[in-house]
């Protein structure tokens, strides 16, 4: 079980916790709720896609892992599910719905042709959508079986456990914090240019010093 | 239809009869004529008259480096009657550089994407289209890439998309 049940219903300092109180931590508690309630958001381009569907259907059932809602609104998920080759021309379009989803997010790459173009080794194919966008989970397969996307999903849920926080931020980096800082700061200043924004620079040289 | 009835006889005879020696074959039932760049109007507009009032394809070979082959780029316009149910190949051959042949969408409307995607991956010009833009590949795309000597992983164009990454989304 994920939550973290002390062994004595006994907490330090001799407090006595009634039957119905369980404790845990808060990013165990928040990552618990997430991984059991992922909505998928399925990017299905191929024959993938077919082998997606059958997975939400009833025979394989994902709503047995909580992911059954599949929302067509990237503003509703948060698990892109990319199910197929993506051509140059769809790229471009993948990268806008995975931007509008919402934090904190994760993404699958679905088969042979997400993770590494596949067969198609062509000028018009995206060679492996991990060039472009980030990827959580790979799964292997032409395409995979569902029980190997449940796999996949399973796997998702035990990360999401295991590194997930309440503020996402298992996410951070300290580039990300100086971009995002700087946005807010430059909203006012009206300049979004990094290069020409000083409060960029003065963070950039600041983390120079102390490095 | 195993052969070609006796009517395609017919059309072929009175299109050799006005535009002189047209080089034409039949191969399994098929009937093919070879029209000079400079006739190919003509020649499908008289066959329009004729009765092939459908045009079912455009489209293009590239025979860079074929053996036996004169002109580079072959054009294939694919006709067919919807009363007699005949059908008929044009093929018209162009060459580098500037490969160019006159439109047929005064003749037949539905050439119109046909020929914006035979511009877009072979690169044919189309003289006379009314709006020769790219059809299948993105806008920005600079090459054509069905012609045999454009590489089959491409020139990197695909790989000029921003990436995201964590940091940024």
């Amino acid at each position: 079980m994920a939550l973290n049940l002390p062994a004595k219903r006994v907490l330090s300092g001799n407090v006595e916790l009634p039957e119905n109180v369980v404790v845990s931590r808060l990013d165990e508690l928040a990552s618990w709720c997430r991984k059991n309630s992922l909505w998928p958001m399925p990017f299905a381009t191929a024959c993938c896609g077919i082998e997606l569907m059958a997975t939400g259907a009833a025979k394989h059932d994902l709503a047995r892992f909580g992911a059954e809602v599949f929302r067509f609104s990237p503003r509703q998920c948060d698990l892109m599910i990319v199910a197929g080759r993506v051509v140059m021309k769809m790229l471009p379009v993948l990268q806008r719905i995975w931007q509008q989803m919402h934090e904190p997010k994760w993404c699958i790459s679905m088969g042979a042709c997400a993770s590494t173009g596949g067969v198609f080794d062509t000028y018009s194919v995206v060679q492996g959508i991990d060039r472009f966008i980030p990827v959580d989970m790979y799964v292997p397969g032409c395409p995979p079986r569902p029980e190997q996307l449940i796999q996949a999903i399973i796997d998702l849920q035990d990360k999401i456990q295991a590194e997930g926080t309440v503020t996402g931020r298992e996410f951070d980096t300290s580039q990300r914090q100086l971009r995002k800082r700087a946005l807010v700061e430059a909203n006012a200043l009206h300049v979004l240019d990094a290069a020409r924004n000083p409060v960029v620079q003065r963070e950039l040289s600041a983390s120079v010093h102390r490095s | 239809m195993p052969h070609a009835l006796p009517a395609l006889n017919d059309v072929l005879a009175s299109v050799t009869a006005r535009f002189g020696g047209l080089e034409s074959s039949e191969f399994r039932g098929e009937t093919r004529v070879v029209v000079p760049e400079p006739q190919s109007l003509e020649v499908l507009a008289l066959l329009k008259e004729l009765g092939f009032d459908m045009l079912v394809d455009v489209t293009c070979v590239d025979y860079l480096e074929y053996r036996g082959a004169k002109q580079r780029y072959g054009l294939v316009y694919l006709l067919a009657s919807t009363t007699t149910n005949q059908r008929i190949t044009v093929r018209v051959f162009v060459d580098d550089p500037d490969p160019t042949v006159r439109s047929v969408v005064p003749l037949w409307r539905a050439a119109n994407w046909l020929e914006r995607e035979v511009w877009d991956l072979f690169g044919i010009h189309f003289a006379g289209h009314p709006d020769l833009r790219r059809l299948v590949m993105p806008e920005a795309f600079a090459a054509h890439p069905l012609r045999k000597d454009y590489p089959l992983q491409g020139r990197g164009e695909r790989h000029n998309f921003p990436v995201i990454t964590r940091d940024h989304s």
